[in-house]
């Protein structure tokens, strides 16, 4: 089945970063938020994501919840 | 209960620290300092003859009925005029009163025709009542000299008809609409017997004057002169009932005056703490659609959306959802079901259907048409104050010396309280207006902004950094307030920010389109004029940094020390009815009741034991995210209840793909709406008039909604809610809303104090109602911020991805007017029509004068997402490169247009910015003509002669 959700799961993702960028700790509030408002299956999809797409806070964020969820984010 | 008018006490309430005694005909009254005789007398219960004074308006003075003797006074002095002073003695009823008062009200009953039998205000007349009171019995003048009997009508106005051979020219019409709508669109021509009450210029009626048929003028008039057009029709009312509007976000309150089983006629509720005994055309006048002939009235299935509908029993309808819903569970899991609560609902129907998701669905799939608006306002000040709601009461507005408005249109969007605004604006209060647009707040009859800042659609944030780079680096912020209620380094953290060169008005002009100047003023008039308070709507939600713009407005109000007590805060201007409380009551799919996050395990322990269920702890959908897993073939089932997903949210195709994509969509709604043309069940819904329950209003106001008529389809929402949660397997056995909200209160630490008795006896509550704030919470964060210390919030601005270029040069954003009201599914089924029958497209001149379009031409109004097409009004109102239009009329289909761009943290739309271009055209698009075509199809019933008609 095609889906376009992964790459808007990939921008959305990206989008909360930028707006975080200026926070003292980025890469902490991208995990929380994500971890707060994500579903699980929008959690697992966003680890599977190429990382190559990501912001490196991203990244690293998703790295991070990725461990917490028993997953391992791509990278 | 029999009818009654609502006392009038003459005069307005005086608010005073000093106590006065007096004595009237005998009987001592002590009252506050400067209130006058005839409301004393009144509250003594002894109300004094008169005509020219309403407790609505300031005293006039004029009509001389309501003379008084005074000890140690001489002459007879009015007592509408007279302030009570300490030791007076007043005498209401001697012979000498007697003789003058009948004098006076035979000069008025002269000219004024004695057809009271078959007047529509027989028995409910004030000069009728005061021609008994003075004892009036006949009249020595006759009919045979002049008058003024043979003026013909103006029913120009679809709800009140003006005759004015009726009026006594006491002028409270006059006075309503100056001082408690603001309009100034009555005046009194001429002088002496000629004089005559007018709606503006000579040529006009009601309908082409500037009236905006609020109402206050009608409710006002203490003859047949004015009068709503349903009480010639239907008659006088019997009996009346206190409920709260169903439209917008203030909350007023009315009485439902009714005969029999009829509404007659919606009267403001002079004691209601929302409106003050005002309204707008919306509450007061268009309530038609409630008994209108599209509703649909019986339950409806089909098993697909191509088939017609086929009119079932409640019981085959609930019982075959049932069996669909445990179908699709059964199939794709628990996670493919979700609903949507609906903020035009009471609190106690929204509860039930988010308990409905997690106690019977299984999961948090829940959100709520808040997510469309105000999601952003929730995220913005939990985060820096520690709740998600605004900070004041409406009255608040009284104490303020500077109101800053930004992305809200408050005398189209909250007529009421911008009518109570503009009464403080014309006392002296200053006025800062932030949007794209030119509103009529900026400019109208006694008020203009000291600064209108008229920014480039989608800069916001950065016009907030820089007023607050003004305020820090001027050294106008209050440190003193800062060290004691916020986090200090977080405060310098952000006050370097903001001071940072990048942030100044100079060189953010040229990305604002700002004026430097004029930003600078605005920042010190905010920083050193006094009480500041800062309204904001849905211009300043629905961006891509909604909730940036909601923590950077907070910052500025924390900076400033305007928070935590009268005439300042920081106030969220609610969009529908109930939003405050569909996401006070857990509507969010990462929130129970309350604000409390699925994954707070104490939270979830109470919802557990008191439902005997477990509940998810990890986040469920939003609408944006269930449309996608939709399309994704993972989401099949959707109850939505008073919502119409298709026709307000953004990208139309999208929502209508992910729609299609599923096998059950339920609507629960009193019309086919747009959304329901995707729907497999139809479960018809009561209006706010057939039900009991309580809405919250923008300032956190709990109000009485009470049924006033038996619902037609014969179910309230919450019956319906509960015999489908009960047909899946849930024991729900609530008798009454009321044992509903007794469950809230017991959940919800904010509602602890509240309950149905309270509120019989109060009228109203503001939440928090608890054991630290007994009485409820007018004003919030007064000794300290929720969440402790205050939060300043580095806001950057991030621009949006919706940029102009050669193919989409403008920037369209959207809004509402008076009239209608959100996707005007009720205002179009009202006379109200008559204000707006179509969408518009508002462009400046420059733009139409390049493209060759004038006003009335139709125009293709494309984007990157889609066309569509509608009229054009050219007006400089927007500034060149911005067009605007409104989203009440289906047929336009403006999200069409939209982008589904979101805000960041909450997927809030991005509505106010879509690059667009506008070119000339001849016809509805493609899309709009295989729109109507499907629209026609879906709403067929089968058997039925009777295709509901949009
Ligand atoms: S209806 Fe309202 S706006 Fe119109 S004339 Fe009366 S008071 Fe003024
Ligand atoms: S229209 Fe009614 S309120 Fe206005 S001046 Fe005439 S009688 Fe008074
Ligand atoms: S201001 Fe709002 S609540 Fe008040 S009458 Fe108008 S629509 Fe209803
Ligand atoms: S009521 Fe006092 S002068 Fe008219």
């Amino acid at each position: 089945m095609s889906s376009h959700t992964p790459e808007k799961l990939a921008y959305m993702v990206n989008q909360i970063a930028r707006n975080l960028a200026l926070d003292p700790d980025p890469v902490g509030m991208v995990a929380q938020h994500i971890q707060d408002f994500w579903t699980p299956r929008m959690k697992h999809m966003a680890f599977a994501l190429d990382g190559a797409r990501l912001d490196p806070v991203v990244r690293e964020a998703l790295a991070r919840l990725a461990g917490q969820y028993g997953a391992a984010a791509a990278s | 209960m029999g009818y009654e008018r609502q006392a009038d006490f003459g005069t307005p309430e005086v608010r005073s620290d000093t106590q006065v005694t007096c004595t009237i005909d005998g009987r001592a009254v002590t009252v506050p300092a400067g209130t006058t005789v005839m409301r004393a007398a009144a509250l003594t219960g002894g109300a004094i003859p008169k005509l020219c004074a309403t407790d609505n308006v300031k005293q006039f003075g004029s009509c001389r009925m309501c003379l008084v003797e005074i000890d140690g006074m001489r002459g007879t002095p009015a007592s509408c005029t007279t302030p009570v002073a300490e030791g007076m003695s007043v005498h209401t009823q001697t012979p000498r009163l007697q003789k003058l008062r009948k004098g006076v009200m035979e000069l008025y009953i002269s000219d004024h025709p004695l057809d009271c039998l078959t007047c529509s205000a027989n028995n409910d007349c004030e000069l009728q009542d005061t021609a008994a009171q003075v004892g009036l019995r006949d009249v020595r003048y006759g009919y045979a000299g002049e008058n003024h009997l043979d003026q013909p009508a103006d029913t120009s106005n679809p709800y009140f008809d003006f005759d004015p051979s009726k009026c006594i020219v006491c002028s409270r019409c006059v006075r309503a609409c100056e001082e408690v709508q603001g309009t100034f669109a009555l005046t009194i021509d001429g002088r002496g017997f000629g004089s005559k009450v007018s709606a503006g210029l000579a040529s006009d009626s009601f309908l082409s004057s500037e009236c905006v048929s609020c109402g206050a003028c009608v409710q006002a008039c203490p003859t047949a002169t004015l009068q709503e057009k349903a009480v010639k029709e239907i008659g006088k009312p019997e009996r009346a009932v206190v409920t709260t509007c169903a439209y917008c976000g203030v909350g007023c309150t009315f009485r439902a005056e009714m005969r029999g089983e009829q509404l007659v006629r919606m009267v403001p509720w002079k004691d209601g703490k929302a409106n003050r005994g005002h309204s707008c055309v919306k509450g007061r006048f268009a309530w038609g659609y409630a008994q209108h002939q599209d509703r649909i009235l019986k339950p409806m299935i089909r098993s697909s959306i191509d088939e017609p509908w086929r009119e079932v029993s409640w019981e085959e309808a609930l019982g075959h959802t049932a069996r669909e819903l445990k179908r699709i569970s059964e199939k794709y899991g628990r996670q493919a079901l979700g609903g949507i609560t609906s903020s035009r609902c009471t609190n106690e129907e929204t509860f039930l259907v988010q308990k409905l998701i997690r106690a019977g669905f299984g999961n948090n799939n829940v959100d709520t048409c808040a997510r469309v608006c105000h999601s952003p306002t929730g995220y913005g000040l939990k985060t820096t104050f520690g709740t998600s709601a605004g900070t004041q009461d409406f009255d608040s507005v009284e104490d303020s010396d500077v109101i800053l408005v930004i992305g809200a249109n408050p005398t189209d969007g909250h007529p009421v309280f911008g009518s109570r605004m503009k009464k403080r604006l014309r006392q002296g209060a200053k006025l800062i207006v932030i949007d794209p647009r030119r509103t009529d707040l900026v400019r109208s009859p006694h008020v203009a902004a000291d600064y209108h800042l008229p920014l480039r659609p989608g800069t916001n944030v950065a016009v907030l950094t820089a007023l607050a780079h003004v305020i820090v680096t001027e050294g106008l912020a209050d440190e003193a307030f800062v060290r004691a209620r916020c986090d200090w380094d977080e405060y310098r953290h952000w006050a370097d920010f903001v001071s940072d060169a990048r942030h100044s008005p100079e060189f953010l002009e040229p990305v604002t389109g700002v004026p430097a100047e004029a930003l600078r003023g605005a920042a010190r008039l905010f920083a050193t004029g006094g009480n500041g308070a800062i309204y904001y709507g849905l211009g300043v939600t629905e961006h891509s940094q909604g909730s940036s713009t909601v923590m950077a407005i907070a910052n500025l109000a924390m900076a400033t020390g305007n928070i935590g007590r009268r005439g300042v805060g920081v106030n969220p201007l609610r969009g529908q009815n109930n939003v405050q409380g569909a996401c006070d009551m857990g509507s969010f799919p990462h929130e129970l009741s309350g604000y409390r996050h699925v994954s707070d395990a104490g939270a979830r322990a109470l919802f557990e034991a008191e439902w005997g269920v477990k509940i998810d702890p990890e986040p469920g959908l939003r609408i944006p995210n269930m449309l996608d897993a939709a399309t994704d073939g993972v989401f099949k089932a959707l109850y939505i209840q008073g919502e119409d997903i298709l026709q307000s949210d953004p990208d139309t195709k999208h929502v209508s793909a992910g729609l299609a994509a599923m096998e059950c969509v339920i609507v629960h709604d009193l019309f086919l709406n747009e959304t329901a043309n995707y729907a497999h069940v139809f479960l018809p819904g009561s209006s706010f008039l057939e039900k009991n329950g309580t809405f919250t209003n923008a300032e956190r106001r709990i109000q009485p909604v009470r049924k006033v008529m038996e619902p037609l389809n014969g179910y309230e929402d919450w019956q319906v809610t509960q015999e489908l949660a009960r047909a899946i397997g849930l024991d729900w056995n609530y008798t009454h809303p009321s044992e509903i909200m007794d469950e809230i209160a017991r959940l919800t630490p904010t509602f602890s104090g509240v309950n149905y008795a309270r509120l019989d006896a109060e009228g109203s509550l503001q939440w928090p109602v608890n054991a630290a704030a007994p009485d409820g919470s007018p004003i919030m964060h007064v000794d300290g911020f929720v969440r402790g210390k205050g939060k300043f919030v580095v806001t950057d601005y991030v621009p949006t991805d919706e940029r102009t270029g050669p193919r989409f040069p403008l920037l369209l954003t959207t809004g509402r007017i008076l009239s209608h009201y959100n996707v005007g599914a009720q205002t179009r089924r009202t006379a109200n029509v008559a204000w707006h029958p179509e969408d518009l497209l508002e462009m400046h001149p420059t733009d139409a004068e390049n493209r060759g379009v004038k006003s009335g031409d139709w125009v293709r109004l494309a984007s990157r997402a889609g066309e569509t097409t509608l009229r054009v009004t050219v007006t400089d109102r927007v500034a060149p490169g911005v067009v605007y239009t409104t989203f009440h009329h289906p047929a336009t289909q403006a999200n069409v247009v939209t982008t589904d761009y979101s805000d960041w943290a909450t997927n809030c739309p991005e509505y106010k910015v879509t690059a667009v271009q506008v070119t000339p055209s001849n016809g509805p698009t493609d899309w709009q003509e295989g729109y109507e075509e499907l629209t026609r199809r879906s709403r067929r019933i089968e058997g039925g002669a009777m295709e509901a008609a949009e």
